[in-house]
């Protein structure tokens, strides 16, 4: 496991390079495939509707897998995660018109956890059309 | 309707072993569009000190979500799952999956509340590889929302 950040070189609030994730309706349907979560809610807009929403909208796992990239682009290594929950607070929702949406990550060093176990706390943040869609959105990544 | 309490604590026998294939891993990553070649390439992996690619860190939750399905549809819990949505999720690592893993999974109803006529449904799947070796912990949190009245 070698991560290509030091934990000697991040202090509390150190911040990791912020990125933008476009979703698709065709990005759901290979997510879909690739996970074997074939739920119709997250590709199917007749279903989507009669169940109460107002469209398509991405898995929970998707827009999870999505924002801790910012993390594992960061450490190069993505074995250097050590624990990563979120909270799903708001659905992102996929229209389809040849554009979908878009997640939107920030994230920074909360805290150093353990100076031999060179162990960070990172805090996520995820938008989508300017709404907050994680959260409790937190990692646990060792640091070389 | 409030779920049986007497579930908490209930463990459910281990999945069938689950083998995690190099191409299954890059289907994955592809699908969320992540090229890190850590996923794909194994002499990359080998460089990082893993013995094959390893699995982005949300691709055990396919194994551990199945696994939560023994509790979720089992009929004498009771839940409505067509009411359920997902709360929380988290995963506790000692170290990332990787090809070539069998995996099995345990599951076990951590708690069962009631929270304004949802019911909110703990489940913890321990991941273990062919060793018997701990890999990693899921913490789902579900949630059936409360039937409308009438």
């Amino acid at each position: 496991m070698t991560a290509k950040i030091a934990y000697a070189d991040v202090e509390v609030g150190t911040e990791l390079p912020a990125q933008t994730f476009p979703v698709t309706r065709d990005a759901l349907v290979r997510y879909a495939g690739a996970s074997g979560d074939f739920n119709p809610i997250h590709w199917n807009e007749r279903f989507a509707v009669e169940v109460g929403l107002d469209d398509v909208i991405a898995h929970g796992m998707f827009t999870m897998a999505e924002a801790i990239r910012v993390v594992t682009d960061w450490t190069g290594d993505p074995g250097a995660v050590r624990e990563y929950g979120v909270r799903f607070t708001r659905q992102v929702v996929v229209p389809d018109d040849g554009v979908g949406a878009s997640i939107e990550v920030t994230a920074q060093v909360a805290k150093k956890l353990d100076d031999d176990a060179r162990t960070v706390r990172v805090d996520l943040v995820a938008k989508s059309g300017g709404q907050k869609v994680l959260g409790m959105s937190r990692a646990v990544v060792v640091l070389a | 309707m409030a779920l049986d309490q007497s579930f908490v604590g209930r463990t459910y026998p281990p999945t069938r072993p689950y083998e995690v294939g190099r191409e299954k891993i890059r289907e994955f990553a592809e699908s969320i569009g992540d090229t890190n070649p850590a996923y794909t390439d194994p002499a990359a992996a080998a460089a990082l000190g893993h013995p094959d690619v390893i699995a982005p860190p949300t691709f055990v939750f396919a194994i551990t979500f199945k696994a939560a399905g023994l509790v979720i549809e089992d009929p004498q819990l009771g839940l409505d799952y067509t009411r359920v949505v997902h709360g929380d999720q988290k995963f506790v690592y000692v170290r990332p999956v990787c090809a070539g893993d069998v995996l099995t999974v345990s599951s076990r109803v951590e708690s069962i509340k009631s929270l304004a006529g949802n019911d909110v449904l703990d489940v913890r799947g321990d991941v273990h590889d062919a060793a018997g070796e701990l890999v990693v912990t899921a913490y789902t949190k579900l949630v059936a929302r409360a039937a409308e009245e009438g």
